[in-house]
């Protein structure tokens, strides 16, 4: 096991999240602060913004790397092209904006510039998710995942935590092809400890357990241990894996899963339809079918309120987590499988 | 009659000019024609308005580059942002020596090296893959920025066509380039007045084209894009341009030298059969490089 924080326990009922109690953190100070050293070290190292200069962070970047910080304004097809001429160039560039314009806006550029082109452009999609809650559905960023894990030699990784951000950040500058990485602003705790170091298509596994899988990404991994930690009171061991690569996936995970617990819920901050969930359910039905729950958003946009409150809504908690396996688990003993 | 332009050596190679840097692209022009009739698809009009300026860029010795070490760091750059004339491209970069002139034979074909539209990791020369409009000076403007970054010299190129000005990336981009003062780009706009469907002034009114460039901060230059030495002085006084990015309005005629496609929209993807591949041929003094 790798970096495994385990929830404290729990004096609450059971399925019922309780407040983490772990310090919690903004990704975005882990991606800002890491990329300044990877600047300071390699002089490759620049940054594409859209106007984003406050919102990613990168106010200390700009002063302390004026001639390598390129600020296109409000453009994100122009900043996306222009990642695109730096790299041919030989340059390294770290296109940040936040994730809903940079991905809708930009989607042909980012198909054809940097996927079809291979172009060595590194996308950071800060704020993504529900981050932006209460500013509504404009501003909501529950597609990007769908969107650019289907675009050919585009690597797509969630960070789960401020660690795994640094680690991916670190391995990117050593990735040769371009690369989404979803930087988040939603307070999270740690999961992973100072040990950990990120690598492409391999998921880590968080916890052991043998009756039910839980594949998580993002914000979403500590919600997904804190469920394992609630359904071991009721006596069901739950593996925790957390996905952070959707693209290129472990598949070989998520098998290995499939044939030693029989049951997978996914859960992610995004679309139920298309994202982690879809991809591992196409990995499931071509080559072990077992059931499973997809937890995300379902085919409708999101009402006002807090980004709290919409993960709340959508069941997208340690308790939504656990019915859900539980649901899973006793649909499996109605057919007898248990 | 034309040489073949593809000598297999590019040591000893010097640029053209006058009657050589004419026949050329005239050779330029057939052969785009003759890989369209091959593949049955292609943009006959818009490879014929472009290709002077192509001619003068790769044949004339205006780029700085080198077909037997394309990928040299210090080259300059040309952007080709109207992807969908490949076939004048294609020709032009087999002609500078970048492949053989036998790989134009295998336009579109199955599997083909060349696709409809420039792939960089396929064809050796082509800097970005194109083909959706409006992608092309964005690039240009961060291979500028990352020449600047790199204390490098090199210059950026990059062809646009008329109707491509329609999408707003270009004028983001534009933007972009007059801010940070990018004295190392040249906009070249393949002025045609023709896009796929109707003539541009017809579709969405582009002029005064000039006028919008040099609002948008660009050192500006209007010129007749089928006039060599008008192309070698235009770029020559970008070169000497300093704190501006420049832009060229290229003044073309769609389907220039082959008489039943000049200025006629309907020769904007039109596919010349055998006859009128001959009697283009005919109009333009060269013979037909190859047939199916």
């Amino acid at each position: 096991m790798v970096g495994v924080t385990r929830a404290a326990d729990s004096d609450s009922e059971p399925c019922i999240a309780g407040p983490p109690k772990a310090k919690l953190f903004d990704c975005r100070d882990a991606f800002s602060k890491t990329l300044e050293e990877m600047a300071a070290s390699n002089p490759k190292i620049c940054a594409v913004v859209n106007d984003s200069v406050s919102s990613t962070k990168l106010k200390n970047f700009r002063t302390r790397f004026p001639e390598r910080f390129v600020n296109v304004g409000i453009a994100e097809q122009n900043m996306v092209g222009v990642a695109c001429g730096l790299a041919n160039g030989g340059m390294q560039p770290y296109v940040a904006g936040a994730s809903c314009f940079l991905t809708a806006r930009a989607m042909e550029q980012i198909k054809v510039d940097l996927g079809y082109s291979n172009s060595n452009v590194k996308l950071c999609g800060m704020s993504p998710g529900m981050a932006y809650g209460e500013l509504g559905p404009t501003h909501h960023s529950v597609e990007d995942v769908a969107w650019t894990r289907i675009i050919p030699n585009l690597a797509v990784v969630v960070p789960a935590d401020p660690i795994e951000t640094r680690e991916a950040l670190l391995y990117s500058e050593r990735h040769p092809g371009p690369m989404f990485l979803r930087i988040s602003r939603m307070p999270v705790r740690e999961v992973h400890d100072e040990n950990y170091r990120f690598e492409l298509g391999k998921a880590v596994q968080l916890r052991v357990g043998d009756d039910v899988t839980l594949i998580a990404n993002g914000v979403l991994v500590s919600r997904a241990l804190e469920a394992a930690e609630q359904l071991a009171t009721r006596g069901i061991e739950a593996r925790v894996l957390n996905m952070s690569s959707v693209k290129p996936l472990d598949t070989e995970a998520i098998l290995k899963a499939a044939r030693e617990t029989s049951r997978i819920v996914t859960v992610e901050e995004g679309f139920a339809a298309g994202g982690l969930g879809g991809a591992v359910a196409e990995v499931l039905a071509l080559n072990h079918p077992v059931p499973m729950r997809i937890l995300g958003l379902p085919d409708r946009f999101a009402p006002t309120g807090s980004a709290e409150f919409l993960l709340e809504h959508f069941g997208l908690t340690a308790s939504g987590i656990c019915l859900a396996a539980k649901e899973l688990m006793r649909d499996n003993d109605r057919v007898g499988d248990r | 009659m034309m040489k073949p332009l593809y000598s297999g050596d590019t040591v000893d190679w010097t640029p053209l000019a006058g009657s050589e840097l004419s026949t050329a692209s005239q050779w330029l022009r057939i052969s785009a024609m003759a890989m369209t009739h091959h593949a049955g698809i292609g943009h006959t009009g818009g490879d014929l308005s472009a290709a002077d300026i192509l001619a003068t860029l790769y044949l004339g010795g205006v780029l700085q580059v080198r077909p037997d070490d394309p990928a040299w760091p210090e080259r300059d750059r040309f952007i080709m942002s109207k992807g969908h004339c490949s076939g004048v491209f294609y020709s032009t970069l087999a002609a500078r020596g970048f492949f053989p002139a036998s790989t134009l034979k295998t336009y579109m074909d199955p599997m083909s090296v060349l696709n409809g539209h420039p792939d960089r990791n396929k064809a050796v020369g082509v800097e970005a893959n194109t083909g959706p409009l409006g992608h092309g000076l964005p690039i240009a403007v961060g291979a500028a920025l990352a020449c600047r970054m790199s204390n490098m010299s090199w210059r950026v190129y990059v062809l646009t066509g008329d109707g491509e000005l329609q999408e707003g990336s270009n004028w983001e981009a534009a933007m972009t380039a007059q801010h940070y003062g990018l004295d190392n780009i040249v906009v070249i706009v393949d002025r045609n007045r023709i896009q796929q469907g109707d003539f541009t002034e017809s579709t969405i009114r582009m002029d005064p084209m000039v006028d919008k460039w040099r609002a948008f901060g660009f050192h500006t230059l209007e010129i007749d894009g089928h006039n060599h030495d008008a192309l070698l002085a235009a770029f020559a006084d970008a070169g000497s341009t300093k704190g501006k990015p420049t832009c060229i309005v290229a003044n073309t005629v769609k389907g220039k030298g082959v008489s039943f496609a000049e200025n006629n929209p309907a020769w904007h993807h039109g596919v010349p059969t055998r006859e009128q591949l001959h009697a283009a041929a005919a109009e333009l003094g060269v013979e037909v490089p190859w047939l199916v």
